[in-house]
C-alpha cells in the first residue's frame, strides 16, 4: 500500500476538498453559534463573546509570525491540548486565537503562554497595531523588491507595545508586500510598506530565444515601453529580442513576471515606499487605497532602520494628534494631506503626485486648502 | 548539511516580536535543510536581492494548480532548497483545526517538506514551503489518503476561496461565511484545480461590512453580510452605556474618554441617521446604509436586523496591472441560504464566469475586464437592472452611446433630403 512511483493513478483520489469545518469547533462555539449576542475586550489580546443562552467564549489571541516551522505548530498543538481541549484557529493576519468556556481557564493559559519566551505574544485585539499581514519576501519569491519577513520583524520589535496594547485613536492595519503584485490587501492598508524596484529589466539575449514569447513579453507592458528588437546573442548570432524604452518604464515588474529574460531586481534600484490612510471596514468612512507618501527607502538589512522610523514616525504623530476612534485615513482626511505632510515631517515630493492613469482624480480642484510650509 | 554563518540573520533573534529566525535554527535541529534556507536568505541579506530563479512548473499529475514551482539560483552552495517548491494545503472555514489535525499536517511535512510553514498565505491556503519535486506524488497520495484533504489553488483558476469567523463566533455574522465557503469549495473543486479562466478569481466571505476578509479589496466576487430591516436597539443597554456601566466599542481602547453618545455615535454616523430623543435612541432606519459604527460602538445595545443576507460586490484587485481596484455593488441583497444550496449565488457566479471566460483577455482580472467594457454592458450581461446603488454619482460628462433602436427613426437618414430644406 502507499504511493507506488509505478503506478501513480493507482487507488488515486482527487477533488475532496478541505476537511470539514465543524469537527474543529470547540463545543462553546458548536453549541452556541448563530447565538452570540455582544463581545468585549477584557483586556488587550483577551476577548469574551456571549451567547443569548449564557455560555461565554474567552478568545485569547496570540501574535506569530508568518513562517513558521513544525515546531512552532506542535508547541501551539501542545497550549491547544493542555488549555483549549485542542482547538484553535488562526486569523487573517496570522494570529492564533484559543478559545476556552471560562474565565477561570484564561489566566493559566496566559501564563503558559508568558513561560514561553517571546514566542507568543498576547494582543492584536482592538485599537492596536495589526500583526503585520506580509508576503515572503527573500524566503521564497522570485520577483520581489525587497524582505518580507526581516523587514516585518524589524518593525514589529521597534512597535511592539502598540500590538501589546490599546491605546491607539483605532486600530491600524499593517501590511508588507514584498513587490507590487502585492499577494493579499496591502493596497487598503492604515500602513502599508511595499517593495519597489526602480530600474528597467536588463534584457538576457543569451536566455530570451529559448524562455519567452517575444509577444507576450511585449503585450505584458501597461506603457507599450518593450518593443520588439534584433540583438546578438554571445554566440554572435543575431536574434529576435526586446528593446525597452527607460523613459517609459515605471519598474511594474509586469514584463520579468512574463518573461524570465527580462530580470529587473537590484540590490541599488530596488527598496521601499510606505504608504498610508487605506481601509477595507465600511464603518463611518468608505473602505478607501492607501495613498503613497514615501515613495522610497533603501534596502538596508537586517534591521531596516529607515522603514522602521518612518512607520514608527507616522504612528506616534498619529497616535498624537488624531480624535479617539479615527482611523489613520479619516485623520488625514480631516486634517488635509498638507498637514499630514506638515505634522510628519515627511517631504512632499514631485513622486507624491500622481501622474499615471486617471491620476486627475487626485489634482486639488478647489480653493479649500490650508496655509502650510509648504506654501512658500 | 553544514551550519552556515549567518551574521546579518543573527541579529533578527533580539527584540520582543517572535523571531522567524530563531524559529528556522530550531527547526534546523531535525531538518537541516533548514540551515540552506538561512544560507541562502543570509546570502540575500548581504546581497540584497532575491536567490530564487524565475518561476518552475511542477504539480501533481491531473491538476494544473496547488503546487508553486521554486528553484534555488545558487543549488550548488545550498543543495538542501534547490528545490524549494510550495504546497498550498486548502484551509478548512475560517481556518479552525484540531490539534490532531495539526499535528498530522506537521508529520507529513516533516516526512516530505522542509519543516517550514506559513499559517497561512494571503490568499487563505495552509501553505507549506519548500519540498522537492520527487516528493510531490508522495507527499499528495498522503495527504489525500491518511488525512483526507486536498490542495488549493494557484495560476489561472478558482483560488482557495476564503471566509471570516461569522457567525461562529461573532454576532454580526449575518450569513453562515464558514457553510457557504466550503460549499462553494467542495461545488467547485474542478475550477480550483484546473486552471481554465483568464486569470485568477477569488472568492471571499465577510459576515459583515467590517469585512474582516478585506473581501471588497481583493476579491473578484465579494460576498458582504449584511440586512434589510432595522437595527435592533436594546434602550436599556443604551442608557448602560451612557451612565458608563459598559466599555465603548467592546472595549477596544483602554484609554478612551468617557462614553459620549453625541461625540462618539451620532457625530461620526455618516449618515445623520441617529438621534436621541429623552432618553431613548431612535434611528432612521430608511436612511441607515449599515456601515456598523455604531454597532461597533454598542455591541450590547445595537444589533444588527433579522432580516439578513449578503451584498454582492464584484472585481476587487491589487494594482498589477492597471491599478488597484475595490469591488463594485452588484446585488445589493440576495439571501444566503444552505436550503436551496446556493442556488441563486451559484447562477450569478456562472454567468459571470460564462461571459469573462469569453470576451476577458490572458492575465485580466475581471474588474479589469469590467472597466474595459464599461458598467453598463457588465449589468447587461448579468441581467440586472440599473439602479442607483450602482454608482457613487451619476455620470458627469455628457457622452451617451444611445443605440439605433432607442431613438425615433434611427440612424439612417438620407442627407438629400436633408439638404431640400437646409441648404449647404
Amino acid at each position: 500500500m502507499g504511493y507506488d512511483p509505478a503506478n501513480p493513478m493507482v487507488d488515486r483520489i482527487t477533488d475532496i476538498g478541505p476537511p470539514h469545518f465543524e469537527q474543529f469547533y470547540p463545543q462553546v462555539i458548536k453549541d452556541n453559534k448563530g447565538k452570540w449576542l455582544y463581545h468585549e475586550m477584557v483586556q488587550p489580546g483577551v476577548m469574551v463573546h456571549v451567547s443569548e443562552t449564557g455560555a461565554e467564549c474567552y478568545t485569547v489571541r496570540v501574535g506569530a509570525a508568518r513562517l513558521i516551522s513544525i515546531e512552532h505548530i506542535r508547541e501551539l498543538c501542545d497550549i491547544s491540548d493542555a488549555h483549549a481541549d485542542g482547538f484553535m484557529r488562526f486569523t487573517t493576519r496570522n494570529n492564533v486565537e484559543f478559545m476556552v468556556d471560562s474565565k477561570d481557564k484564561v489566566q493559566p493559559l496566559l501564563d503558559d503562554l508568558a513561560s514561553r519566551g517571546n514566542k507568543f505574544p498576547v494582543g492584536g485585539t482592538g485599537a492596536c497595531v495589526s500583526n503585520c499581514v506580509h508576503t515572503q519576501g527573500w524566503i521564497h519569491c522570485h520577483t520581489p523588491a525587497t524582505d518580507a519577513s526581516g523587514v516585518v520583524k524589524a518593525v514589529m520589535d521597534e512597535i511592539f507595545d502598540q500590538f501589546t496594547e490599546m491605546k491607539l485613536p483605532a486600530k491600524v492595519k499593517l501590511a508588507l508586500a514584498c513587490c507590487l503584485n502585492m499577494c493579499g490587501a496591502v493596497h487598503c492598508s492604515d500602513i502599508a510598506i511595499l517593495g519597489v524596484h526602480r530600474k528597467p529589466p536588463m534584457i538576457d539575449h543569451d536566455a530570451i530565444s529559448g524562455l519567452c514569447e517575444l509577444p507576450l513579453a511585449i503585450s505584458s507592458c501597461p506603457l507599450g515601453a518593450v518593443k520588439p528588437a534584433k540583438a546578438t546573442n554571445a554566440k554572435g548570432e543575431e536574434i529576435k529580442s526586446v528593446t525597452v524604452n527607460a523613459e517609459r518604464c515605471m519598474f511594474c515588474g509586469n514584463c520579468y513576471t512574463m518573461c524570465p529574460a527580462m530580470p529587473l531586481a537590484d540590490p541599488d534600484g530596488d527598496g521601499i515606499a510606505i504608504l498610508v490612510g487605506g481601509k477595507v471596514s465600511n464603518a463611518k468612512s468608505n473602505p478607501t487605497f492607501s495613498k503613497m507618501v514615501i515613495p522610497f527607502l533603501p534596502n538596508t538589512p537586517p534591521r531596516w532602520p529607515e522603514t522602521v522610523a518612518a512607520v514608527k514616525n507616522i504612528l506616534d504623530v498619529y497616535a498624537a494628534d488624531a480624535n479617539q476612534y479615527e482611523r489613520l485615513g479619516e485623520w488625514c482626511d480631516r486634517i488635509g494631506w498638507e498637514m499630514f505632510f506638515e505634522k510628519t515631517g515627511i517631504p512632499f515630493t514631485m513622486k507624491s503626485i500622481d501622474d499615471y492613469r486617471l491620476a486627475y482624480d487626485t489634482w486639488r480642484t478647489t480653493t479649500n486648502f490650508k496655509f502650510t510650509s509648504h506654501c512658500k | 548539511m553544514p551550519k552556515h554563518d549567518t551574521p546579518l540573520l543573527d541579529e533578527l533573534e533580539s527584540g520582543p516580536w517572535p523571531s522567524f529566525v530563531t524559529d528556522l535554527k530550531r527547526q534546523a535541529e531535525t531538518k537541516p535543510e533548514c540551515w540552506d534556507i538561512l544560507g541562502q536568505l543570509e546570502l540575500s541579506f548581504k546581497d540584497r536581492i532575491t536567490h530564487w530563479k524565475h518561476g518552475g512548473i511542477v504539480g501533481v499529475f491531473g491538476y494544473g494548480g496547488g503546487i508553486v514551482g521554486r528553484y534555488s539560483d545558487s543549488p550548488k552552495q545550498f543543495p538542501g532548497v534547490a528545490h524549494f517548491h510550495t504546497v498550498r494545503l486548502n484551509q478548512p472555514s475560517s481556518k479552525f483545526y484540531s490539534s490532531a489535525k495539526l499535528r498530522d499536517i506537521c508529520n507529513l511535512w516533516e516526512k516530505y517538506g522542509s519543516g517550514m510553514t506559513n499559517m497561512h498565505g494571503s490568499t487563505g491556503d495552509l501553505v507549506l514551503l519548500g519540498t522537492r519535486t520527487e516528493n510531490l506524488e508522495p507527499l499528495f497520495y498522503e495527504l489525500t489518503h491518511d488525512l483526507k484533504q486536498d490542495l488549493g489553488g494557484s495560476g489561472s483558476n478558482l483560488r482557495t476561496p476564503a471566509c471570516c469567523v461569522g457567525p461562529a463566533r461573532c454576532e454580526w455574522g449575518c450569513y453562515d461565511t464558514a457553510s457557504i465557503c466550503h460549499a462553494l469549495t467542495m461545488h467547485y473543486q474542478d475550477e480550483i484545480h484546473r486552471p481554465a479562466f483568464p486569470y485568477k478569481f477569488k472568492f471571499k466571505f465577510s459576515g459583515c461590512p467590517n469585512d474582516c476578509v478585506a473581501s471588497i479589496a481583493r476579491s473578484d466576487f465579494s460576498v458582504i453580510g449584511t440586512w434589510k430591516d432595522d437595527i435592533r436597539i436594546d434602550q436599556a443597554a443604551v442608557q448602560g452605556y451612557i451612565k458608563g456601566e459598559y466599555k465603548p466599542n467592546g472595549g477596544a481602547r483602554t484609554n478612551s474618554k468617557a462614553f459620549d453618545m453625541e461625540a462618539d455615535v451620532l457625530a461620526l454616523c455618516p449618515t445623520g441617521c441617529m438621534r436621541m430623543k429623552g432618553d431613548e435612541l431612535q434611528i432612521d432606519n430608511k436612511n441607515c446604509t449599515r456601515c456598523m459604527h455604531c454597532l461597533n460602538m454598542m455591541p450590547r445595545a445595537l444589533r444588527p436586523g433579522v432580516q439578513q443576507g449578503a451584498s454582492i460586490l464584484c472585481g476587487a484587485k491589487a494594482p498589477i496591472l492597471d491599478g488597484a481596484q475595490l469591488a463594485t455593488l452588484i446585488f445589493p441583497f440576495v439571501e444566503v441560504s444552505a436550503d436551496n444550496e446556493y442556488e441563486n449565488i451559484i447562477e450569478i457566479i456562472e454567468s459571470i464566469w460564462d461571459w469573462w471566460m469569453e470576451v476577458g483577455k490572458n492575465r485580466e482580472r475581471l474588474g479589469e475586464t469590467m472597466q474595459r467594457v464599461g458598467l453598463p454592458t457588465f449589468l447587461r450581461v448579468m441581467n440586472v437592472t440599473p439602479i442607483p446603488q450602482h454608482i457613487k454619482i451619476p455620470r458627469e460628462n455628457p457622452y451617451v452611446f444611445w443605440t439605433d433602436e432607442e431613438v425615433p427613426g434611427g440612424f439612417e437618414r438620407d442627407v438629400r433630403e436633408f439638404r431640400k430644406k437646409h441648404a449647404q
